[in-house]
């Protein structure tokens, strides 16, 4: 009896085939939306996350918000790791903006003060030179360690150990130069310049350590490392108020829950048109049956029951709409391939948001097929079989 | 094989009470050939309604193969079509978008009939009405005489205990009229159980025995 009504079904879709294809639309087009809407959300919040963690998972940043108490030093931060188990590098860090100059080129940079585990911290690699070293530190040197982008704007070139540049007036060696880490989210070192902490303190007068980055041995050990922290601060300033301490989940977590909103946000405006979709089915399939009314009293006669003609009405509008979503999530396909391509980014299609479109293409075809099915079959065959 | 016994069918328009059928008797045994002739208006339409179980009566008994129809569900009615009826209609009433063979098809798919089987008895029924060259015709691209053919093979094929025909010729030329109507003589010959409605008494002499119907009320007429 199903596969009767299916081949039934089935024929009275290929019979009007203009019609059926443009009842499909309005559920391909909705398809679609959902599905490369929800993809490209999805895709790039992985893509977020994948950079996220590739600046690493186990550091910790830490900004001290209050100038009551007496200021961490920069060894207080440098014994941290020896203190501390958890702790494997830290480094305090401050940030200016300032003017560079080389002969007649100028431009204006951030400037990063912090000492030699800065780059183990941030797993920053260099073309050439060297980083900075603790006695740069402990002699106040006017070293400099340049970003890939911001030697290339001051020389033209990248390969400028041994050159000098001024910064705010001041002359600088540059020892090294930071290898092109591309472009990156949270913004890249390739445009900044790195110098000693102590001589950026006496340059900007910044005393003591407001703000200091620190890597956890292991990821592991993240939180017990925040925890150890926290009970530092805890001691010195008595106050939670007085410090703040982020770390690559909290940001994670807040990226996360953004992206969620917005994946529903956008999956709510696409479902509205799908639902406009179905409502066009529903439309089509309500005219099918007035339409077909002596059809549906010539089956009632020769021997169609109730339920006969409700399924025969439902599976059509369960075909239409299916077929429709099979379209509509190959063109997905289609057109996620293409934006790939252009982009130049990858946007992959999950199987749970096809799987899931599929499933609600095809509820949209049973809930608005019902209305129209029910009535076929409850149409008398008398005044159907009249009917002209 | 029909009995019916005072079958009132009662419509009320604006108060008013109308008898399409106002106890009607008549009986029909099995392997006859009757003609219910009457004009328009007469209540035949609503009789053949009734006989053909598209509709109950509102009073009376009503016996099919000595099985009551009274107070049947619309299902138990539709099965009852599928099984123990065929219909001819004067327009036919075949499906458009289906092939003859298809259309043939039909009542035995309702009835549930494995698919094989369906497509050799639907073959053999339309070979019968001498149509084995327009299986896959389309009703338009058939004459009214061969769509009749087909709608009467239909009638068939599920070998009903009944055959119901309404205006079979009504539609059709003189000279395919004629040819039905010996066709309806052949089935009549071969035992089936033929029941005509006309208001044209030239086809309904062609019928074994004659009811006539006016007002509601059936009675039988005289043999010629």
């Amino acid at each position: 009896m199903m596969i009767q009504s299916f081949r039934m079904a089935f024929a009275s879709i290929l019979s009007n085939k203009m019609r059926s294809f443009l009842t499909m639309l309005g559920i391909i087009i909705g398809i679609m939306a959902v599905v490369v809407l929800v993809s490209i959300v999805s895709s790039t919040t992985e893509s977020v996350q994948g950079e996220l963690e590739s600046l690493g998972a186990d550091t910790l940043s830490v900004t001290v918000t209050t100038s009551r108490y007496q200021p961490l030093s920069v060894s207080d931060i440098a014994d941290l790791p020896e203190e501390y188990e958890s702790i494997a590098y830290a480094a305090p860090t401050t940030t200016q903006s300032a003017t560079l100059k080389s002969g007649d080129t100028s431009t204006t940079a951030t400037v990063t003060g912090t000492t030699a585990a800065y780059a183990d911290i941030n797993d920053l690699s260099l073309q050439s030179g060297r980083f900075l070293k603790s006695p740069d530190i402990d002699n106040n040197s006017a070293v400099a360690v340049v970003g890939y982008e911001a030697a290339e704007d001051l020389f033209g070139y990248t390969d400028i150990v041994g050159e000098t540049l001024s910064v705010d007036g001041r002359s600088f060696l540059v020892v090294g130069v930071l290898a092109d880490a591309g472009e990156t989210l949270a913004g890249s070192e390739n445009s900044t310049i790195i110098i000693p902490y102590t001589t950026a303190q006496r340059m900007f007068y910044v005393s003591g350590v407001t703000s200091f980055t620190l890597a956890a041995q292991s990821s592991e050990l993240v939180d017990a490392a925040e925890a150890d922290i926290t009970s530092i601060l805890m001691e010195r300033f008595g106050d939670e108020d007085a410090f703040s301490i982020m770390n690559q989940s909290t940001i994670l977590e807040s990226m996360d829950s953004i992206t969620d909103t917005m994946a529903m946000m956008l999956g709510g405006i696409a479902g509205i048109s799908l639902l406009v979709g179905g409502i066009g089915i529903m439309n089509i399939m309500l005219v099918s049956v007035a339409e077909r009314t002596r059809e549906i009293g010539i089956r009632k006669a020769i021997g169609a029951g109730r339920r006969r003609i409700l399924l025969q009405f439902l599976i059509e509008s369960l075909m239409v709409s299916t077929i429709g979503g099979l379209i509509g999530l190959g063109l997905s396909w289609v057109l996620l391939a293409i934006l790939s391509a252009a982009m130049g980014t990858s946007y992959t299609m999950s199987a749970g948001i096809s799987l899931l479109a599929v499933l609600f293409s095809m509820a949209i075809g049973i809930i608005f097929g019902i209305n129209p099915a029910n009535k076929a079959a409850k149409m008398p065959p008398i005044e159907a079989l009249r009917a002209e | 094989m029909i009995q019916m016994k005072n079958i009132s069918k009662i419509y009320r328009i604006g108060g008013e009470t109308l008898y399409a059928l106002d106890h009607a008797s008549l009986s029909i045994g099995n392997g006859e050939f009757v003609a219910i002739v009457g004009p328009s208006g007469s209540g035949k339409s609503t009789l053949m309604n009734i006989m053909g179980c598209l509709d109950v009566a509102d009073e009376g008994k009503y016996f099919l193969d000595g099985q009551e129809i009274e107070d049947y569900t619309e299902d138990d009615l539709t099965r009852i079509r599928n099984f123990k009826i065929g219909f001819v209609f004067q327009n036919f009433n075949l499906l458009p978008k289906n092939t003859a063979l298809e259309n043939v098809e039909l009542p035995l798919i309702y009835q549930g009939v494995p698919r094989r089987e369906c497509r050799a008895r639907a073959r053999q029924a339309l070979e019968r009405m001498g149509l084995s060259e327009r299986l896959e015709h389309r009703p338009s691209e058939l004459s009214g005489g061969q769509q009749q053919r087909v709608a009467i093979a239909r009638a068939l094929v599920t070998s009903p205990s009944l055959i119901l025909a309404d205006e079979p010729t009504g539609n059709l030329d003189h000279k395919t009229g004629v040819e039905i109507m010996e066709l309806f003589r052949e089935l009549h010959g071969n035992g089936n159980t033929i029941v005509l409605i006309t208001h044209d008494d030239g086809v309904a002499k062609k019928a074994e025995r004659r009811l006539r119907i006016l007002d509601g009320q059936v009675t039988e007429e005289a043999k010629a």
